[in-house]
């Protein structure tokens, strides 16, 4: 099953290098990993989506801590936590099709943050499932670019409310959260 | 401003500081300034002939002493030669610090003269490693580089220091207060729970085995491991680098397990209702075919390493922490045990495989290695430190060899380096000057580093070499033999009169090719002032019984078959 880490990292040259080492090293098939600042200076937060089971997931959180640089490891996967990727996707859009595609996004909250006379960008912020909805609808318009950064998570507080399973349709399962962009 | 030194100096001042004597290094362009401000320092610097046999040597010498060994070579070719060495002391969790010179900081990335990205390369092969561009970082670089190298599971961290750093000046300030790393966690402790069901499992276990592997030498637990055994009555299996831990003639002793242990111990392991493992880490060729590994057996894994919890073999408990400190916590709930029954039966299965002494065979005028190990052995009583290489000899060394002292066998156990034994002996007898060191090394992995030979002529290191020469790379030659249809592609080896090698290189030598000479020539080498090497030519195509091939099940070893000579009883 798919884990998700939280990895805080001392912000020093060759960390990621070092991360992203263990897991080639280890045969540990990253699927995404984001890494950017924290709320303290000189610590930098990994996200790190991987496909292991839960043996594996544990060897890796050991391995993870065996790096000199490795601060704390997380691992997400059976905690409560709000889980978003962000997306741009360019879609095609002439005079005809630009409101049907405008009502789509406004059904995913998503955002249009470009429009130029044949091509939309739209912003989407959400679940994986959220934004392969999205693109799944846009499709039929002809999607040009896209982009993903990849899960970014953190755990919720103590009385937030279980997120909704998965299952649901993504839209109604973004219905009591809110968007961080 | 008054103590103002340059980076190469305050690189010695903190390797004295962190208790180092002796270095291994060559030197080279990018690390020159080191090399200019050594003469200054109460540092011994040996000579390499190739910077593989400095890796090896500051490899042995953390060996056999326990303390961190110290390698040192240029940039580029210099330190990329270190590659092996350092992957040899990862696998086997050896402390070792490598510095090496590396090109101006603003030549980096400019592919310059003898630049090679040495962080980079050495990364999956280091406990940790360090790029110092910067001159007030040498001192507290090479303070943590100490730290991390030998504390929690022991590695090879290297220092690479830029030749800028090297040359610039900056006030020498010793920080020698415990090093603070936030990420860093050596040490661990395990829970009560874990502790409890380990206890239970203990004193319920009817037919337990204990692995006793390199960590009770890492730790320090030869003393605990042998309390507990004996309070227990639980026989102890050891794996290759765990020979040393327990007395190889104690009662409990079973000997070496896996590939190449012998048949009671894999069959007692095979029929064990607990295992025990002791600073050990499941490798494959202790393992055999992990579907049908000691089927019956609950697992208790006792490791400072949590990264190896479940790795290959699923357990039961895991109780992380230092040995010591586990066994230390663990020893006073443990039940005195009889277990006499367990313990016949292994006796049993033991059968009539150790009166199958070597010597006892009656000498048919063939040399076998075994009877060379098995001499050394006898007139050494025991009691030397015995280095060897990787291959056939080594299994025969592990096997012929009854270690009773901890750190006393220094091999290549994980990465199976050759090319490991001479280099890592000059080490290990640099550490040790009181110990009587012997070499048994294969005639292909000599030839892999016989270049220091050199090295030992000029250090004047007394170390006897015992080559166990049989014209084959002989342990792939017996893979050949058994699953390739003895068809020997690449094995036969034509090597040169290692005798009058040695001779050039100013070593005494001699050469061996009765069964009668062999005594005399130990002893002759035993007695001479300098080193000797001496060439055994034994049987050409020996084989190492008994045998569990690789991946096969560790109950389904080849045993000795009646017809070899070493299993002939002196009936025969």
């Amino acid at each position: 099953m798919r884990h998700t880490f939280v990895v805080h990292v001392e912000d020093k040259p060759g960390v990621l290098n070092r991360v992203a080492s263990l897991f080639r090293r280890r045969a540990f098939n990253i699927e995404s990993l984001t890494v950017g600042h924290t709320e303290t200076s000189g610590v930098s937060r990994m996200t790190i989506v991987v496909d292991t089971d839960a043996n594996g997931a544990k060897r890796l959180e050991a391995n993870l801590y065996k790096l000199v640089n490795v601060l704390r490891v997380t691992d997400l996967t059976a905690e409560a936590a709000v889980v978003r990727e962000l997306t741009l996707i360019r879609v095609k859009a002439d005079h005809e099709t630009r409101t049907h595609i405008m009502q789509l996004v406004d059904t995913f909250r998503a955002k249009v943050v470009d429009v130029a006379p044949d091509t939309l960008i739209i912003e989407a912020t959400g679940t994986e499932e959220k934004i392969d909805g999205l693109v799944g609808v846009l499709e039929p318009y002809d999607v040009l670019e896209m982009v993903r950064t990849g899960r970014v998570a953190m755990s919720r507080g103590q009385q937030a409310p279980v997120e909704v399973p998965a299952d649901e349709s993504p839209a109604e399962a973004d219905d009591n959260v809110s968007y961080s962009v | 401003m008054a103590n103002i030194r340059t980076g190469a100096q305050i690189l010695w001042e903190s390797l004295v500081r962190e208790g180092v004597t002796t270095v291994f290094g060559y030197p080279g362009g990018a690390i020159l300034p080191a090399y200019d401000a050594m003469l200054e320092y109460p540092i011994r610097h040996v000579l390499v002939r190739h910077e593989q046999g400095a890796t090896h040597m500051a490899d042995g010498y953390a060996r056999a002493s326990g303390e961190v060994g110290v390698a040192i070579a240029t940039s580029g070719p210099g330190a990329t030669n270190m590659v092996t060495g350092i992957a040899t002391a990862m696998l086997d969790s050896s402390p070792m610090v490598c510095i090496t010179g590396q090109v101006g900081s603003k030549l980096i990335g400019s592919d310059a003269f003898q630049e090679t990205d040495v962080t980079g390369v050495t990364l999956p092969i280091t406990k940790h490693n360090y790029l110092v561009s910067d001159v007030d970082e040498v001192a507290p670089t090479i303070h943590e580089a100490f730290y991390v190298a030998k504390s929690g599971r022991p590695g090879p961290v290297l220092v690479d220091i830029t030749k800028d750093a090297q040359q610039s000046s900056t006030e020498f300030v010793w920080d020698d207060s415990p090093v603070q790393l936030p990420g860093y966690r050596p040490e661990l402790r395990a829970t009560d729970a874990e502790y409890q069901q380990a206890v239970e499992l203990i004193n319920g276990a009817k037919r337990p085995v204990i692995f006793a592997g390199h960590g009770v030498m890492l730790s320090g637990a030869m003393d605990l491991v042998r309390e507990f055994a004996e309070r227990a009555n639980i026989p102890i299996a050891m794996t290759l680098l765990g020979i040393g831990s327990v007395p190889a003639l104690h009662p409990l002793n079973l000997g070496m397990m896996g590939m190449h242990g012998e048949a009671w111990v894999n069959q007692a392991i095979q029929e064990a209702d607990l295992l025990l493992a002791f600073g050990m880490r499941f490798d494959d060729r202790v393992t055999g075919n992990l579907k049908t590994y000691a089927p019956n057996a609950r697992k208790i894994h006792i490791d400072i390493d949590p990264a190896e919890f479940n790795k290959n073999v699923l357990v039961d408990v895991t109780l992380a922490g230092d040995l010591s400190a586990v066994l230390t916590d663990l020893l006073p709930h443990v039940e005195r045990g009889d277990r006499s029954d367990w313990l016949s039966a292994i006796g049993v299965m033991k059968g009539d495989s150790a009166v199958r002494d070597v010597q006892n065979i009656p000498d048919s005028g063939h040399l076998y290695a075994a009877h060379v190990i098995n001499d050394i052995w006898r007139m050494t009583d025991g009691q030397a430190v015995v280095v060897t290489d990787v291959g056939q000899h080594q299994m025969w060394e592990a096997q012929y060899y009854h270690h009773q002292e901890p750190r006393s066998l220094i091999t290549s156990g994980g990465l199976g380096t050759m090319g490991f034994a001479l280099p890592a002996a000059i080490g290990a007898k640099l550490s040790r000057p009181d110990a009587e060191v012997w070499v048994v090394v294969g005639d292909g992995g000599f030839q892999m580093t016989m270049c220091e030979l050199a090295t030992i002529a000029q250090e004047k290191v007394k170390v006897n070499v015992a080559i166990i020469n049989n014209g084959y790379l002989g342990m792939v030659r017996q893979w050949q033999e058994f699953f390739y249809e003895r068809r020997y592609a690449a094995t036969p080896l034509l090597s040169p009169d290692f005798a009058k090698l040695a001779d050039a290189f100013g070593v005494k030598s001699a050469q061996v090719a009765r069964r009668q000479d062999v005594e005399p020539t130990i002893e002759m080498a035993r007695a001479h002032e300098g080193a000797v090497v001496i060439d055994f030519r034994v049987e050409q195509e020996d084989t190492v019984y008994p045998m569990v091939p690789a991946g096969a099940d560790l109950h389904a070893m080849i045993r000795r078959p009646s017809s070899s000579p070493i299993v002939e009883t002196a009936d025969d």
